[in-house]
């Protein structure tokens, strides 16, 4: 058996299971605040973190996190002031909000390892997570407040 | 608890609202009579709030709840018309709670669609709200025994001011629900009529104009909004289904021996969908029911499938695009015609003629369609993501043979829609295995269902010619219009653009030129045309105010002042005037109460020049470009600035957008509309295509159907916001039209290279 610990829970699953983790999440699990909207590790919706790292859940199957810890939306913070998500309602971010949990999760890997992004860095850690509602200045400009308030 | 409970009661619950109590509700739809109703959705019929009418409820508490008939889909609606009932209503907007109705007549228009929810219930939703309000200052008038008109309600409390007494909402919600909903006459907004109840005066407005953080904010941070995507039932399966690659392509046989070898696979079956074709109905296909997702999609890779193509099997998009641009170059059915163009071109002393192209867009929304159904005892409920419940409601009643009664249509946050989920053709596959299988049955398309079986955004190609007198003045407009209807879809035998389509910004053209001849070219529809935000503005938008600019440079101008010129003298457009020989529908509004403005436009054109420090001088490589358009009944300015460099790569350091959309309910959601609508423009026009061979889609995921990303994305979209006191029009979809010929006609500033064909692609590295 494999054994996940996610948003500080532990669960097991088969060895042989070839259920990426975003459909353990969402199907098996009931946690749907991690999204699908490709399967083919395309467009972020999906981000969650390994062991503090964004990965894309749709292509990581799920006994890939045994022994590893991971965090989606609904653990990112207790009561859901992580930076990120204060910057996020700071700046009102969302519009129709369903790319948004991959949004955050990326945003706040990159404020975990850089706490003063730049433009540039902001460009190419968050360009693999696409929003049709083009809330792009708005993500950038939360991403920035989010550091300042975590510095 | 279950998921499902939680779409509707998840409010209400954080709201504290809890017991049993009965039932009284009043239907306002349309402007007539109020007729009294059972009604309220069933997930709070056992709660202690009091209806006072069909959308407002209080509980004891004080707890007003307001249901929204509308669908949420990144716009707002739940917001803003929640604000516009509150603010009549006088009620503490921290003790609101917005829930979502399911579909039903009773609630009036759902169609989430046509940037309608603001625009179109306006008046409707202040009359709800006021109507409320004056239930609870009668309340308080008979307990007090004063007269009603001593008392007023202000901020969730009734008060007698000579005595100083006060009740709270909570407290009168009993006694208040017990009333007849009073009558109310005539909807001007300055009305304050004596013995039924006033509407406020806009001076009185406390909400209505200021800008609030949305009611589902704090849910999307938190994971917890629920999508159709999202919702289950404890003892449901997953449907996967591989439709035929050919539009209306048919299953000739298929072996599912490997698909039911996959663990976790449960059924295989062809989609029961009987003869029907068409419109929102359901494409067919073979469906992989399983126990998750995952395992339907490995089951449906398992399929072997052998499909009988049919006649769409002909369709390729490159043979099509040259069928619409030869269309274009003979003269067609005239749609209107003013002056003598014929004349005009004679004697000008130059002419100028320019071909556009656009090509199918998928909506491409990040929530790829859901629903799930239950069908049980002879009666359906569902749960899914449609800017349409009530459309979907009537369909499934017709497609599962049973009462209107006997279905119910729940409708979850949509994850993004711009048009596709106004077609709710995933939702009766839902409903038809549901039926099949007798168990709750989720259909969920992957993004490649989605990309396969859009209804696209229709292509067309687009010839303008202009006739210029010796001093560069426009003398004679001639522009011809070619694309696959909407109408198509529903009828193949439709070959011409219908009123509607070219009501959106063709027939409305508001240039002042005295000779002006607009005609419309034939095409078959070959695969399923759809609406996509602003619909028909998209192409016709991208083409006049492309060739305004260039009409400008044929004529040595500044492109802005030019297109001002064009734009003419401060009127109201007398369209009895503009030789229409079609209906123009102005968007269902009386063309009284929404004319077309000229000085509303030439005003953003002007904001939006200087916002963005207008300049036709810049130095090579860098550029400016504007345009300016009326959709929806608003009217927004687009400004860009770009830079090229010497490779053809292209940056955007600026963007103004300037909007006049009338009274903005909450400008935070209009500015948000106009900086996403800008992103999203953006996003069509740099790389994204639908392209069609031998039937079949080319694309299939976001590797090669491209959308924008952070990279590529302006850094800023500043907005100017009209302060008016205009009557509000729409704001999802009216910044999208100007965006494209703005951003073209700023590269042809810094390039003197001109974009008539979309995307840009590599068009710059040329």
């Amino acid at each position: 058996m494999a054994e996940l610990t996610i948003n500080g829970e532990k669960h097991t699953i088969d060895d042989d299971a070839t259920i990426p983790l975003l459909w353990y999440l969402r199907d098996i699990l009931g946690m749907t605040g991690t999204k699908f909207g490709c399967g083919v590790a395309q467009c972020g919706a999906c981000t969650v973190h390994l062991d503090g790292v964004a990965v894309r859940s749709c292509v990581t199957p799920a006994v890939a996190a045994d022994g590893r810890a991971v965090t989606t939306i609904e653990g990112l913070s207790e009561e859901g002031d992580h930076p990120v998500q204060m910057a996020w309602k700071e700046h009102q971010v969302p519009q129709c909000g369903y790319c948004q949990s991959g949004q955050m999760m990326q945003a706040a890997a990159l404020l975990s390892t850089n706490s003063n992004p730049s433009d540039e860095d902001i460009d190419n850690t968050m360009q693999g997570n696409i929003c049709r509602c083009g809330t792009y200045p708005r993500i950038r400009a939360a991403i920035k407040s989010a550091a300042r308030s975590s510095r | 608890m279950s998921k499902i409970e939680n779409i509707s009661r998840r409010d209400v619950l954080r709201a504290g609202v809890g017991g049993g109590v009965f039932v009284l509700a009043t239907s306002l739809t349309g402007c007539g009579d109020p007729k009294t109703e059972i009604a309220g959705p069933a997930a709070l019929r056992s709660t202690s709030l009091e209806p006072l009418n069909l959308f407002v409820s209080i509980s004891e508490e004080g707890t007003v709840q307001i249901l929204c008939h509308r669908a949420e889909m990144g716009q707002h609606a739940r917001t803003g018309m929640a604000r516009v009932i509150a603010d009549e209503l006088d009620a503490d907007w921290d003790r609101i709670v917005v829930v979502q109705s399911e579909g039903d007549a009773k609630y009036g228009d759902q169609n989430t669609d046509g940037s309608t929810t603001i625009r179109a219930d306006f008046m409707r939703l202040r009359r709800i709200g006021a109507s409320a309000r004056s239930m609870l200052e009668r309340a308080a008038a008979e307990t007090w025994g004063v007269p009603a008109s001593e008392c007023k309600a202000v901020l969730h409390e009734v008060l007698h001011e000579a005595s100083g007494r006060r009740l709270g909402y909570g407290e009168l919600a009993a006694a208040a629900s017990v009333f007849d909903p009073p009558a109310y006459e005539g909807d001007d907004i300055e009305a304050a009529s004596a013995g039924s109840y006033r509407l406020k005066l806009p001076g009185e407005w406390r909400y209505i104009g200021k800008a609030t953080p949305t009611v589902d904010l704090d849910d999307i941070t938190v994971g917890k909004a629920i999508y159709g995507q999202d919702v289950s039932l404890p003892d449901m399966k997953i449907a996967v289904i591989a439709r035929a690659p050919v539009l209306y392509g048919k299953v000739v046989s298929f072996d599912a021996s490997a698909a039911r070898e996959v663990d976790g696979v449960r059924h295989v079956l062809e989609m029961p969908i009987g003869d029907r074709q068409g419109g929102f109905n359901p494409l067919g296909g073979i469906a992989i029911v399983a126990d998750n997702t995952w395992a339907a999609i490995q089951g449906r890779n398992a399929l072997t499938i052998e499909w009988e193509d049919g006649d769409n099997s002909d369709y390729d998009s490159a043979q099509y695009k040259a069928m619409l641009e030869a269309s274009v170059r003979t003269p067609q059915r005239p749609v209107r015609s003013k002056g003598d163009v014929e004349t005009a071109f004679a004697s000008a002393a130059n002419t100028v003629t320019a071909d556009y192209y656009v090509p199918h867009i998928a909506h491409a929304q990040m929530e790829p369609p859901a629903a799930l159904a239950r069908f049980e005892d002879g009666k359906v409920e569902v749960w899914t993501s449609t800017q349409n419940p009530q459309q979907a409601r009537l369909d499934l009643a017709d497609i599962l043979d049973i009462d209107y009664a006997d279905v119910r249509v729940n409708n979850a946050l949509l994850g993004g829609a711009f048009g596709r989920k106004s077609k709710p053709d995933f939702v009766y596959e839902a409903a038809l295995l549901s039926r099949e299988l007798s168990m709750p049955i989720k259909v969920v398309w992957t993004r490649e269902d989605d990309i396969h079986h859009d209804y696209l955004h229709s292509v067309s190609a687009q010839r303008v010619e202009g006739a210029l007198d010796e001093d560069g003045n426009l003398t004679a407009w001639r522009h011809r219009v070619t694309f696959p209807s909407i109408g198509s879809t529903f009828n193949p035998a439709a070959e011409d653009g219908s009123d509607g389509e070219l009501g959106l910004g063709f027939v409305d053209n508001p240039f002042a030129v005295p000779n002006m001849r607009l005609e419309n070219g034939k095409a078959k529809g070959k695969i399923r045309i759809g609406w996509l935000r602003s619909v028909n503005n998209i192409q016709h938008a991208f083409a006049v105010q492309s060739f305004a600019s260039e009409l400008a440079a044929a004529a040595g101008r500044d492109p802005k002042d030019y297109l001002l010129e064009l734009i003419g003298p401060d009127r109201i457009v007398d369209l009895s005037q503009e030789g229409l020989q079609v209906e123009y529908g102005n968007y269902s509004q009386s063309y009284e109460d929404y004319p077309i403005d000229t000085e509303r436009l030439k005003n953003v054109i002007n904001l939006a020049a200087d916002g963005i420090g207008w300049r036709s001088d810049l130095a090579a490589g860098r550029g400016m470009g504007i345009a300016g358009h009326r959709s929806f009944l608003s009217y927004v300015a687009t400004a860009v600035e770009v830079r090229v460099s010497d490779n053809g790569d292209l940056e955007i350091p600026n963007v103004w957008v300037a909007c006049d959309c009338g009274i903005a309910v909450n400008p935070e959601s209009v500015r948000a509309q106009m900086e996403g609508a800008s992103v999203f423009a953006l996003s069509n026009i740099l790389s994204s295509a639908i392209t069609v061979s031998n039937g079949r889609v080319d694309q299939s995921n976001f590797h090669d159907y491209q959308m924008l990303r952070m990279n590529d994305a302006p850094k800023q979209v500043n907005v100017t916001l009209v302060e008016s006191k205009a009557p509000p029009g729409g704001a999802g979809e009216p910044g999208t039209p100007p965006f494209a010929p703005a951003l073209t006609n700023a590269i042809f500033a810094a390039t003197g290279k001109r974009i008539r064909e979309l995307p840009i692609g590599d068009q710059l590295r040329a």
